[in-house]
């Protein structure tokens, strides 16, 4: 079954949809979207290094991820504002990243698989590391959901309940920083904040409580990635903007219905 | 990373029998800048404690140092072993994105049945909103849901860190009479921060005048009439301060202004 590159493609993409909605439900909580954006434009250095020295993108797109995400929390608030750190390392990560790709002589490099994914060519081992890295995520998520969630609303809060929200934030920019490496396979360095954030902004129209919203960005997010691959392979569209296209259809949907209701009323 | 803050809390019975929180000589600092110096203050159970001092006074500054978010610089915070502490925060990042109801946010941290959540809400003046979205409350209800928060699990003593920023001045000496009933009903010591001078003064059993280090303490009417409390917060609040003990005396309704109650005080 697995041998099927459809079958690896379809499983590759739930991962990612599994492992994007409950994250992207806290990015769009805590209004962290340029970060997100930041973080995985920072792994394009990551993978341009690891294809330097010939390994596996996934650990250099972590390590970086997680390293401009630590930086920029480090830094921000002494002589310049959050966005602007993000802004000086997100796009000089990636330009730095580009520069060394270009360097690499002898393996012909694909950049466009990177920046846009490439999900038809995740092998066998792609898919273990992209489950793995969902679950690790998920588990991450469930385990620290009730401090995570508290340091959303207020820190303060959060340590007169007995929890760190320093130590929340980096589990935190950990999972970030494994969900931009599991996605760039998938959807490519570009499109990760998409898939974090559409889904969690549409599921906004339905959920009354954080858990349900959790779990409607998650099934917008499966349907997504299975409307997408699908029309790709029928309208001979490239898969990761079709999935993309695919969670922006559903956002703008929603939308016009919950327009359309309070009109009424 | 930042040494963890909760070493620095030691845990005690020794010192005073009666003091839930102690604090000794704390200095607290943020890159070199001292924000607090030598701070010393005792709050025993049952008191109602404001403190309160300009902006960058170091009261949210001395506020993390008792909860455990920062770790001082010199000295320590003692707090009575077991100490419950009920926290009502300034405010919520509350993102319109984030959908919570009033009831699962009561039940965020301790766990406990849908009665005490109302009972709770009662307590603190709103009730019938348990199934509200928490973005759509008004101000003061949201400021009486983060107190009603703060009252599950009964705590021993109430913190909260200007609570009334965002009402109006009727409001907030609604919700200062909601405390002073709520310290009458359970005992529990309260602990209030505030820069709102106008309505926060004779509730309190004690003023601590904060700048940085104390100016000056004692009850509200001594406070006032220190000369390092006019030099802080100046001269002309002896009105505003004259306009709350007459506030505090009968009840008002809420439908008028803060002119037509100076007059009032005045008389």
């Amino acid at each position: 079954m697995l041998d099927d590159f459809m079958v690896r493609a379809f499983l590759a993409g739930l991962g990612l949809a599994l492992v994007s909605a409950p994250l992207g439900c806290f990015v769009v909580w805590r209004r962290m979207a340029y970060f997100g954006e930041a973080t995985a434009h920072a792994a394009m250095l990551g993978v341009a290094l690891s294809l330097a020295i010939e390994t596996d993108v996934f650990f250099g797109a972590l390590i970086f991820a997680i390293i401009m995400a630590w930086l920029t929390t480090q830094l921000s608030g002494r002589n310049y504002a959050m966005d602007t750190l993000l802004g000086v390392f997100s796009h000089s990560f990636l330009a730095v990243g580009l520069v060394i790709v270009s360097f690499i002589s002898g393996v012909r490099i694909d950049l466009m698989a990177y920046l846009f994914g490439d999900i038809l060519a995740v092998s066998k081992s792609d898919l273990s590391v992209i489950w793995v890295g969902t679950l690790v995520v998920l588990g991450l998520i469930i385990w620290r959901w009730k401090p995570l969630f508290l340091t959303t609303l207020n820190e303060e809060l959060s340590y007169a309940s007995g929890f760190n929200p320093k130590r929340e934030q980096l589990f935190l920019t950990i999972a970030l920083g494994i969900t931009v490496a599991v996605s760039i396979k998938v959807v490519g360095v570009l499109l990760i904040t998409a898939m974090l954030i559409i889904p969690a902004a549409s599921a906004r129209n339905i959920a009354r409580d954080p858990e349900i919203m959790v779990l409607t960005a998650g099934i917008f997010s499966c349907i997504s990635v299975i409307l997408g691959l699908r029309s790709s392979y029928v309208f001979d569209t490239p898969p990761g903007p079709t999935i993309v296209c695919v969670a922006l259809a559903i956002f703008i949907a929603l939308n016009l219905v919950s327009t359309l209701r309070r009109l009424k009323l | 990373m930042r040494r963890k803050a909760s070493v620095t809390h030691v845990q005690s019975w020794c010192n005073s029998s009666m003091a839930l929180i102690t604090i000794n000589q704390l200095t607290v600092a943020y890159s070199g800048v001292v924000a607090l110096k030598n701070v010393s203050l005792q709050i025993g159970a049952g008191e109602i404690v404001t403190i309160v001092g300009p902006n960058g006074s170091g009261k949210t500054s001395l506020l993390k140092a008792i909860i455990g978010a920062i770790a001082p610089q010199e000295g320590n915070v003692e707090v009575k072993s077991g100490l419950k502490i009920g926290y009502v925060p300034q405010r919520l990042n509350l993102d319109p994105t984030l959908p919570i109801s009033v009831g699962r946010f009561m039940r965020l941290t301790e766990n406990v049945t849908k009665r005490e959540c109302k009972q709770a809400l009662e307590q603190a003046g709103v009730s019938e909103i348990m199934d509200k979205q928490m973005s759509e409350l008004s101000g003061g209800q949201l400021q009486r849901v983060l107190l009603a928060r703060a009252l599950l699990g009964s705590p021993e003593i109430l913190i909260l860190d200007e609570a009334t920023q965002g009402l109006d001045q009727p409001g907030a000496a609604e919700f200062y009479k909601q405390i002073e009933k709520l310290r009458e009903e359970t005992g529990c010591a309260i602990l209030m921060i505030s820069h709102d001078l106008h309505v926060v003064m004779s509730a309190s059993d004690r003023v601590i005048c904060l700048n940085g280090h104390i100016c000056c303490s004692g009850t509200p009417q001594a406070v006032a009439a220190t000369p390092e409390y006019k030099e802080l917060f100046g001269a002309d609040t002896d009105g505003a301060l004259a306009l709350y003990r007459h506030n505090h005396d009968h009840k008002h309704d809420h439908n008028h202004d803060k002119s037509a109650d100076i007059t009032e005080a005045t008389h």
